[in-house]
């Protein structure tokens, strides 16, 4: 019997019934009182030299209330970034100023060059276009290895050259690994294009700033995965505004995948417009803004080099990329091609010597950060995708390579600083061999061959770093923030709890899942519990939620806080029973004293809490709330075997995901269904980068793909049904619940299987291709086909 | 401004309106209806779609004067009587059909819309069906076991236990 309560129970999300009846609260629904609205006039070259921008005509149309521009924002701070990498030569990166308006140049098609708000929105469009712009355009740096050469046009002018960083890791193996390289029987090397994505969580952004001229206070209610850091950032680094009187809310959020944990200029622009003409200002992004606006993800150009010996054990990698960063650094954009990605290139396989090479680069282009995955989906891509090649060229089975190099003993530590606590490669793999019946694939290919059709079995591996992370080690590592995160638990009189989380649900189902894990603690029923989240002013502190830790770290901290209320009520319970507190035992939701039918209810006990009067006031305050702040002391490793099987019509290149499996290792489940969805969604996005997804910009810097009629979003009828599986769970040794993350798995372990799988098709059909670039296109296929 | 009369989820109702107020705008802002959500500007992702007439319509892309005299149905008028979920939308809960929640409600409406036309589509009916809509979170895994299951189709043998 599946379990209907507590701890591996799918239980039905509480969440759905608002969302299922349009009662949902998102960000655009929220009206204040008196709002004015703002548009934001954008850049429409990708680099320009501002001479001026006439706001007179503007200024007088209907309904205009006032017009900023970069002048009204001297002495205010520019956007922070969070993290500082250190080079390889021990300097710290450059780190160019990110006006909340531009001041002096445009650098990207959509840096906003003027706001301005009015009584309506379509006033303040209209007087948007009055403004006159005298902007002369300058000649623009896209592509990043032109942007590095000589006399390359400098995206800031006060820095030397384009380069952000030149960043090396683990530098002091660099000679050792060229010399394992030079010595190796067979060296693999493959040059990929890790394309640039647009992350595009279906609400697009949205800002409202509010200002109670009363008490002085600020609050923006904003479509932010983690709205203590934008508070953070905002109040401290940008606008100059305490902590006490800043209040950030954000509410439901329509999905965010990455692109939502950055503080954004428009944010800060309410904030700061709503003091200055003392009335709430609201921004609504259109899905065009959006696309000029949201940060985007991956465009990585990367050469991997696998080194291995004549038994076919990998000696050594080398890689070296090229990471776009935009126009500006955004909030963690230099943290993405270095730290979640350099430390993440052992993969799933001993190899003694790793060395990697990232070249952070400035363009005219909109900033670059982390999108699902972040850094990962880079890493394991250009492995797994390195791996098969070695495979073919040597003539032996992918999967046996594979296995021959498996990490086998745990914990283990890697070349590039990580240690895997726990994990199971060799039975994720049987597994999945299992799940997608890989025994039968010859005869599936059969079949398809008799229509005409090419068929392509790819596998890969993955293993990523979640969970992030152990404080100190990320601060060593240049964050700017610590990693924790907090909750507090708060039992009301009659028994019912609040939760008040730091992580921030937007898809994830928090408010089903967290209760569960509360409701096996405390055997009660989980309608007893609430969780509440997203606002600062109602929750002690949060980190929020990317980069799947939600319920690795803000779950730890519930269950620290939780672990004290059991403490406490303890205490209660024993005096209340005249019984030692050693001997109080708590089970569904009841204290009793062990070897006796002596027991109190949980209700009794929490209604002592808070009246007192048979209580140990002696020894404890009344009331029961706890909170508590978790610091994990390791990321979570959660890694997964993944296997897709294509058909490519040889006529169109066009290519079809026949089957799609998922061998994940999660470690512990708290909602086996929820953490399927997450497998779900990410296979998704992974196979919309491999087949469809491609952010491009002409030479100009235009945005080619602006909308969704150029931007291919993979729909219903691009994905088959998935099969997915957890049973291979090798729980997490270092946080209380064994839970390892499962929101990214899908998006890092889906494109490379994607991707064997059609260089596997078109090489039964005698094709020798060897490499395609994502997106997998049938105009790519073709060509290489037919190249 | 130009008054116009409709009636949406059963009740009539009338507001004086710019000519060219979008529908989308007309319920989310003048009727509070919000559960209509924008999510393009290029009538591409199906965040919007309301029924009007009893067809399935993307409001983004209609004036509110164009339902004049209409019978308009939103996500806000979909539950049974008593308030609980209708068939589809306690199938979306049972199937996990849904996570951020933002392109629910055009889901809904949209496999409303098909049932009615065809009331067991297969499954590659009902992915060409929701052409029009897109979801970023589900990989649409489970809305379309969903939509099979509303429509008293098995699908205890679709992958994934
Ligand atoms: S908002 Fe109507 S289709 Fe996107
Ligand atoms: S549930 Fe988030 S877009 Fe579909």
């Amino acid at each position: 019997m599946p379990k209907d309560h507590g701890i591996g129970a799918s239980q039905k999300r509480r969440e759905d019934v608002r969302f299922l009846t349009g009662a949902g609260q998102y960000t655009d629904d929220i009206n204040v009182h008196g709002q004015a609205y703002v548009c934001f006039l954008r850049s429409d070259v990708a680099h320009g030299r501002i001479n001026k921008v006439d706001t007179a005509e503007a200024e007088a149309m209907p309904g205009v209330v006032r017009i900023f521009t970069g002048a009204d924002f001297e002495g205010v701070g520019g956007l922070p970034c969070g993290w500082q990498v250190t080079d390889r030569f021990g300097q710290p990166m450059k780190e160019p100023a990110h006006p909340v308006l531009a001041r002096g140049k445009v650098r990207h098609v959509g840096d906003p060059i003027a706001a301005v708000v009015a009584d309506s929105l379509e006033e303040a469009r209209n007087a948007a276009e009055a403004i006159v712009l005298d902007i002369e355009e300058l000649p623009a740096a896209v592509n990043m290895k032109a942007a590095l050469e000589a006399g390359a046009p400098r995206v800031h002018d006060d820095l030397s050259d384009n380069l952000c960083y030149d960043w090396g890791f683990v530098e002091d193996n660099r000679d050792a690994v060229d010399a394992a390289i030079k010595a190796a029987a067979h060296v693999t090397t493959l040059e990929l294009v890790n394309q640039r994505l647009v992350a595009n969580p279906m609400e697009p952004r949205v800002a409202v700033g509010d200002f109670n001229r009363a008490t002085g206070d600020s609050t923006l209610y904003t479509t932010s995965q983690n709205p203590h850091v934008i508070r953070l950032l905002m109040g401290a680094f940008v606008l100059g505004i305490p902590e006490h009187k800043l209040r950030v809310v954000a509410p439901d959020v329509g999905g965010g995948f990455g692109s939502k944990i950055f503080h954004y200029a428009e944010e800060a622009f309410c904030t700061f417009a709503a003091k200055a003409i003392n009335r709430p200002v609201k921004w609504t992004s259109s899905r065009a803004e959006a696309f000029l606006s949201d940060a985007q993800g991956r465009d990585h150009v990367t050469k991997i080099e696998l080194a291995l010996d004549k038994d076919n054990n990998f000696t050594a990698i080398r890689t070296s990329t090229l990471a776009n960063m935009g126009a500006y650094l955004s909030t963690f954009a230099s943290s993405v091609p270095t730290w979640l990605h350099g430390t993440l290139m052992a993969g799933n396989y001993k190899t003694p010597l790793i060395y990697v090479n990232v070249k952070a680069v400035f363009t005219n282009t909109v900033p670059v950060d982390a999108y699902r995955g972040a850094g990962r989906p880079e890493a394991t891509f250009q492995l797994e995708r390195v791996i098969d090649k070695a495979a073919r060229e040597l003539g032996v089975d992918p999967i046996a390579l594979r296995r021959q190099n498996f990490i086998t003993q745990f914990p283990y530590a890697t070349p590039v600083a990580v240690e895997y606590d726990t994990g199971n490669y060799v039975a994720t793999m049987d597994r999945l061999e299992e799940i997608a019946d890989l025994s039968g694939f010859a005869a599936r290919r059969k079949a398809s061959e008799a229509k005409g059709m090419l068929r392509g079995l790819g596998v890969n591996c993955y293993i990523e770093a979640c969970g992030i992370a152990p404080s100190n080690l990320v601060g060593q590592l240049g964050a700017r923030a610590g990693l924790y995160d907090a909750a507090t638990v708060r039992v009301n009189a009659t028994g019912s709890i609040s939760v008040m989380v730091g992580a921030h649900s937007h898809g994830q189902g928090h408010e089903t899942v967290f209760p569960q894990v509360i409701a096996e603690m405390l055997g009660i029923d989980e309608s007893m519990v609430e969780i509440v989240h997203g606002d600062s002013s109602k929750i002690p502190f949060g980190m929020g939620t990317y980069g799947s830790r939600s319920l690795a770290v803000c779950g730890s901290a519930m269950v620290r806080a939780t672990e004290k209320i059991i403490n406490k009520s303890k205490k209660i319970a024993a005096h209340m029973m005249e019984a030692a507190e050693a001997d109080i035992e708590l089970k569904d939701g009841k204290f009793s004293v062990a070897g006796t039918d002596k027991s109190v209810a949980w209700g009794d006990v929490t209604l002592a809490a808070y009246v007192p009067h048979n209580y140990p006031l002696e020894d404890i305050e009344p009331g029961l709330e706890e909170t508590a702040f978790y610091d994990p002391s390791n990321f979570t490793y959660p890694s997964g075997a993944y296997a897709c099987e294509v058909e490519v019509d040889p006529g169109t290149g066009k290519v079809t995901i026949e089957k799609f499996a998922a061998v994940d290792d999660f470690g512990n489940v708290v909602n086996p269904m929820i953490v399927e969805g997450q497998v779900h969604g990410g296979i998704g996005q992974g196979i919309g980068q491999a087949l469809l997804e491609n952010c491009v910009y002409d030479e100009n810097g235009q945005l080619l793909s602006a909308s969704f009629m150029d931007y291919a979003m993979p729909r219903a009828s691009d994905v088959p049904f998935y099969q997915v599986d957890h049973s291979c769970a090798t729980p997490c040794t270092h946080n209380p619940l064994g839970v390892k993350g499962c929101g990214e798995a899908g998006a890092i372990g889906s494109p490379p299987s994607v991707v064997n799988a059609v260089i596997d098709a078109l090489q039964s059909g005698g094709h020798n291709v060897t490499h395609i670039d994502m997106p997998v296109s049938p105009h790519r296929v073709w060509q290489a086909m037919n190249g | 401004m130009v008054d116009v009369t409709m009636k949406v989820n059963g009740k009539t109702v009338t507001k004086s309106v710019k000519g060219n107020m979008l529908m989308t705008e007309f319920l989310r802002e003048e009727l509070r209806l919000t559960g209509t959500h924008v999510g393009c500007d290029t009538s591409q992702c199906g965040a919007c779609v309301i029924h009007v007439n009893g067809n399935a319509v993307k409001a983004c892309t209609m004036f509110a004067g164009e339902c004049a005299g209409a019978e308009v149905t939103t996500i806000e008028g979909m539950a049974n009587k008593d308030g609980s979920l209708n068939v589809i939308q306690q199938a979306f809960q049972d199937h996990h059909g849904l996570q951020c929640g933002f392109c629910t409600p055009g889901m809904v409406m949209s496999a409303s819309a098909l049932l009615k036309e065809n009331p067991k589509p297969s499954e590659a009916e009902i992915r060409h069906y929701l052409e029009g809509n897109i979801c970023r979170c589900t990989g649409y895994h489970n809305i379309v076991k969903a939509i099979l299951a509303a429509s008293g189709q098995d699908v205890s043998a679709i992958a994934a236990e």
